[in-house]
């Protein structure tokens, strides 16, 4: 595991847009609401590289990234997915 | 080991947002409270709420903010920067508050050249008074006050305020960015930094940064569908890039 998010279930309003992102199809919407009636996205495999364009895109800053140190020192074009390079 | 790569920017206030799921509005408020944290400017900024969806925007942020009259934020933040020079001052703006209503303060706060930076909701549609037409909305383009689409031989056409103010000499920097990709959105982070340092470094003029972003509520589609909509439709109206400076 190269990345770990967490989301803040109670600040989500499960728009879906993580979901949308993740070249790892790593988030999913829940089956379970949170306080305030939405459904929330929650993590779905342990695929997660610590890319960060779920966060990136979240509207309401909900989900926190965490990324392997060793990870991190290795230069920037190995470790970036895809969809963060801006190409379609 | 785990390191923190990302999270919740300080000068944003741990609150929930009161806007609709898949708003953009909550990206364009993090970039920004991300903007004030990396420059280190939380304790000098002011900002400027609009009237519209973000007229809130004061509860969100944890800056200075004031809230002023529809449309009229550009004037407002040409007396709070006259008579304070060494504050930064924001006015975080919609479509229909500085396209429609506020056209006249922009133009004539850009063709002063004050030294502000200008944040531009772009969503084409009203949003707080119930999804009608506003003159950002594109051709074809179905909201509350055109149900068959806007037509051009009635209602007109879109309203490119940035490409407009680009031919006034007071205006230092221009820049048109997209919410709905989360590389796009990497620009529109840099693109805002760069219209707050130039007003750090007193650069004279006003500096504005247009940020394309979704309303899925009144575009009437799923958060999903309102991105997609952007990059097949939206985009090819309001072209993204650097337009000036």
């Amino acid at each position: 595991m190269a990345g770990k998010i967490v989301i803040n279930i109670e600040r989500c309003k499960g728009c879906g847009l993580c979901v949308a992102v993740c070249p790892k199809g790593g988030i999913v919407i829940s089956k379970q609401s949170n306080k305030s009636g939405y459904f929330p996205a929650e993590k779905n495999n342990s695929a997660c590289t610590g890319c960060a364009s779920c966060a990136i895109i979240c509207p309401e800053a909900a989900i926190e990234v965490y990324r392997e140190q060793d990870i991190l020192n290795k230069p920037h074009k190995e470790t970036t997915p895809d969809l963060v390079k801006g190409k379609k | 080991m785990m390191q923190k790569v990302f999270s919740k920017p300080q000068a944003l206030k741990d609150c929930p947002t009161h806007y609709c799921p898949g708003c953009g509005h909550g990206i364009a408020h993090r970039l920004i409270a991300e903007t004030i944290d990396e420059l280190g400017i939380r304790g000098r900024t002011i900002g400027i709420a609009p009237v519209g969806c973000a007229v809130l925007a004061y509860d969100y942020f944890d800056v200075d903010m004031v809230e002023v009259a529809h449309g009229r934020a550009p004037a407002v933040a040409t007396g709070m920067k006259r008579t304070n020079p060494d504050k930064i001052i924001f006015s975080y703006q919609g479509d229909g508050d500085l396209a429609a209503i506020g056209t006249g303060e922009i133009i004539h706060a850009a063709h002063r050249g004050e030294q502000i930076t200008v944040i531009f909701i772009n969503n084409a549609v009203f949003g707080m008074t119930g999804g009608q037409m506003a003159p950002t909305t594109i051709l074809n383009q179905v909201t509350t006050t055109t149900p068959l689409g806007r037509d051009a031989s009635k209602q007109g056409y879109p309203l490119q305020v940035s490409e407009l103010l680009t031919l006034l000499p007071g205006t230092i920097y221009i820049e048109r960015c997209s919410l709905h990709k989360p590389a796009l959105i990497r620009n529109a982070k840099k693109a805002i930094k760069h219209a707050f340092e130039l007003q750090l470094n007193n650069a004279p003029g006003l500096s504005l940064v247009e940020l394309l972003s979704p309303c899925p509520t009144y575009w009437r589609m799923t958060p999903v569908k309102a991105i997609e909509w952007m990059e097949n439709e939206m985009t090819k109206v309001f072209p993204l890039g650097r337009l000036k400076g």
